[in-house]
């Protein structure tokens, strides 16, 4: 078995490489940071060839999370061969994590990108040039037009297999090499022979890290600091700039031999940021294009398929001038045909169907949503969010990187939580996973709805005005928490790459959506079936004169679900909404959020209960459960990326207790005006 | 001067990069380099973050970092200073 990993810069294309070496269908965001987590994938052309896609880095000394997990497998687990993946399109920044990854001496083959967009601009790559100067072979490549990909994975298993490190010609001038030299004779008795060119780096730099790991005592440290010392003053620089700098003028150097230039002018990119970056009409444009967003998925793709699945399911539907039955008098009638025992019957219809069914006629508003999302993130303007947003979201204690989570999670809270591992300050990280999930996901638009339709009927404001409260309630945090014992600040710079615009192709932008969409649906049919049966059986048996029974629809009120509804209750009581019912519909809540209008779609089956009539207390109802804690899927990715058990209990603590105080404030005040 | 206080469309040398540990280190490794030629291409709507062109690539940083960056307007600092060699 042989293993690759592909290494490069934020965005040089690395996913698009590896869907198109192994088969996969992962979707590529353009913002810098999309793959946070290594994956795996056996190559098509050869299955005992494992791929492997590493999150990007711009150099081996790592900054934030995803980059360490780049830098621990390079230098620990040392892969077979590194397919290292370069942008034609700014090659010498790329070329400057070349030289480091070099170093390591694990056979390589460096491979261009974007030969399409070279060629289009007239650019020719000197790829036996390059190839001698780094000492490894070099191919180019089109990942997005599949062009040359196979030839790099037959190159780079090559490699691998004759096992042979790269041998670049020298990349520092000559004063940093006798350094180096110096280093490695003084050294010699703790150098590892494998990467020894890399270790000699590190220990030039004086990482403690490497210092640590290599077992370098205080002696020997005192040693090397003289020779380091005599090559920072001969040079005039600090030993970071040394290195640093030789790498940048041996990558310029090769950018600018190995590739020629092209035309002039102004690209698109710069076009259009002249639009979407400009001073006075940026922030408008972006505020546009969100509600745009929202608009074409809730009210035009919603207001067109609105009861499409109500009519499915219960009325009847027309087509080819037939009425045809929904499913659910055409499932009574078969299991009636069946003699099916009442409570099965009422277990599919009332339990599994009903409750099911209540959600899934949202499903064409949240793939609009996904595939709005998708381009979004596919085309490049996401970073640009993050970019113009920063100065607004800093004086909250958010870094303007929080932006794309947040936008993110109003799709869904998962990828929105998971998209902060690009946050290189760690509290900032902590806090926007933690409040990433105020702002309303497609999960609880259904709620939004239930609650707009039944409490405020014909009011247009009550979806704009979930994601405002879930916006100020992200902010609000954000300046409540950043700067206490668990969020301190921290100073560490803001630096992030604008990528080139691109425009995804629909096949990406449908296997993507898609891809979101399905694990919606399978959340659905496990969690979602699971809830509904789970509550469907709470409410149909329970005590009875006969003892505990199946109640066959009548005695709801002496359930098991009642009672464990009467216990919660008290709990909302001073939210407005002390009806065991909907009590119960906010618990399994945190199974999924969309489970609460299942929930009330078995328990009212009229509609809603009355606590939620009157507008105080629905808007009470609605605020408590966008803001408690998320659902199941989500809790678990935030576990997962706050790493700390102690921030977790806070952040869940913390949700359910903004939620349950903004909920008592709302009604409060509410009934109050109400009353005047 | 630094680079907070540089001005949109001009050109600029860096001389001196400041700072320590990995927030000079982050700089560094982006190419903002004593001797990079760099453009201040623009400014967010609310005056921060800029925007900078160097390398052939576009980054964005705020002003407050950017006061690490010790700048020269205009670029032809390379010759002067009789450092090309590292640069």
């Amino acid at each position: 078995m042989v293993t690759i990993a592909l290494a490069g810069n934020p965005n040089a294309g690395k996913t698009t490489l590896f869907n198109a070496l192994t088969g996969d269908n992962q979707f590529v965001g353009n913002w810098p940071g999309v793959t946070v987590e290594k994956r795996e994938g056996a190559w098509t052309g050869d299955k005992s060839v494992h791929i492997l896609d590493l999150p990007g880095v711009y150099s081996l000394s790592p900054y934030t999370p995803e980059e360490e997990v780049t830098r621990r497998f390079l230098v620990e687990k040392r892969p077979d061969a590194i397919l290292n993946l370069v942008d034609g399109a700014c090659l010498e920044r790329s070329l400057y994590l070349t030289t480091q990854l070099l170093e390591l001496g694990i056979p390589t083959v460096v491979a261009v990108n974007r030969l399409d967009l070279l060629k289009g601009r007239g650019q020719a790559l000197d790829l036996d040039f390059l190839s001698q100067r780094l000492g490894c072979p070099v191919v180019a490549l089109s990942a997005a037009k599949g062009a040359g990909v196979t030839e790099a994975a037959q190159q780079v298993v090559a490699a691998a297999r004759q096992g042979e490190p790269p041998a670049p010609k020298p990349v520092f001038n000559q004063r940093t090499q006798r350094a180096l030299e110096d280093i490695g004779l003084l050294a010699r008795d703790v150098l590892p022979q494998t990467g020894r060119d890399w270790y000699l780096g590190k220990l030039f730099e004086g990482e403690t890290e490497t210092d640590r790991a290599l077992g370098v005592g205080i002696a020997l440290r005192q040693r090397l600091e003289v020779i380091i010392a005599a090559c920072e003053a001969d040079l005039g620089a600090d030993r970071e700039e040394i290195l640093a700098a030789g790498r940048y003028a041996f990558a310029g150097e090769l950018a600018r031999r190995g590739l020629t230039r092209g035309k002039g002018g102004a690209s698109l990119t710069q076009r259009l940021d002249r639009l979407f970056l400009h001073r006075v009409l940026a922030l408008p444009l972006f505020g546009l294009v969100l509600l745009g967003m929202f608009w074409f998925a809730v009210c035009l793709v919603g207001g067109w398929t609105q009861g499409l699945g109500e009519d499915l399911l219960t009325g009847s539907w027309t087509f080819l001038g037939r009425a045809h039955p929904g499913l659910v008098p055409l499932l009574a009638y078969g299991l009636d045909k069946l003699s099916c025992s009442p409570w099965l019957t009422s277990l599919i219809l009332e339990g599994i169907v009903a409750g099911v069914g209540a959600v899934l006629s949202f499903l064409p508003q949240l793939a609009a949503l996904f595939l709005c999302l998708t381009f979004l993130e596919g085309c490049g303007y996401l970073s640009r969010g993050a970019y113009l947003l920063d100065r607004l979201v800093r004086r909250f204690g958010l870094s303007g990187k929080s932006v794309v989570p947040y936008i993110l999670a109003c799709g869904c809270g998962v990828p929105g939580i998971l998209s902060c591992r690009t946050i290189r300050r760690e509290s900032c990280r902590r806090l926007t996973a933690m409040t990433a999930t105020f702002l309303p996901c497609g999960a609880k638009l259904p709620v939004i709805a239930l609650i707009a339709a039944g409490a405020f009927p014909g009011c247009w404001w009550v979806a704009p005005l979930a994601y405002l409260i879930g916006g100020a309630a992200a902010l609000f945090s954000g300046w409540l928490l950043s700067g206490s014992r668990w969020f301190p600040r921290e100073d560490l710079p803001f630096l992030l790459e604008l990528p080139d615009y691109r425009l995804p192709r629909w096949g990406e932008l449908l296997r993507g959506t898609g891809r979101r969409l399905g694990e919606f649906v399978k959340k659905a049919a496990s969690l979602l079936v699971l809830a509904s049966v789970a509550v469907w059986f709470a409410a149909s048996f329970g005590w009875s004169q006969d003892g505990f029974c199946y109640l066959a629809g009548s005695g709801l009120e002496c359930s098991l679900l009642a009672w464990v509804g009467e216990v919660l209750a008290p709990f909302f009581a001073p939210l407005g909404w002390g009806d065991w019912r909907l009590a119960v519909a906010a618990l399994s809540g945190l199974l999924a959020k969309e489970s609460i209008v299942s929930t009330l779609a078995v328990l009212c089956p009229g509609g809603l209960p009355a606590p939620l009539v009157t507008p105080a207390s629905a808007l009470s109802f609605l605020l408590f459960n966008l803001l408690c804690a998320p659902c199941l899927a989500a809790l678990s990715a935030l576990r997962q990326e706050l790493a700390s058990p102690r921030h977790f209990r806070l952040a869940v603590a913390y949700q359910t207790t903004l939620a349950w105080l903004t909920a008592f404030g709302i009604y409060q005040v509410g009934s109050l005006l109400g009353r005047l | 001067m630094t680079l907070d206080k540089a001005k949109v469309g001009q050109v600029y040398t860096v001389v001196r990069v400041g700072g320590q540990g990995a927030a000079r280190r982050r700089l560094l490794d982006m190419g903002i380099l004593p001797g990079t030629a760099l453009e201040l291409t623009g400014a967010a709507p609310l005056g921060d973050p800029v925007e900078l062109r160097l390398r052939g690539y576009t980054l964005t940083l705020r002003r407050a970092d950017g006061a690490q960056v010790e700048v020269a307007p205009g670029h032809q600092l390379r010759q002067e200073e009789g450092r090309d060699w590292i640069w």
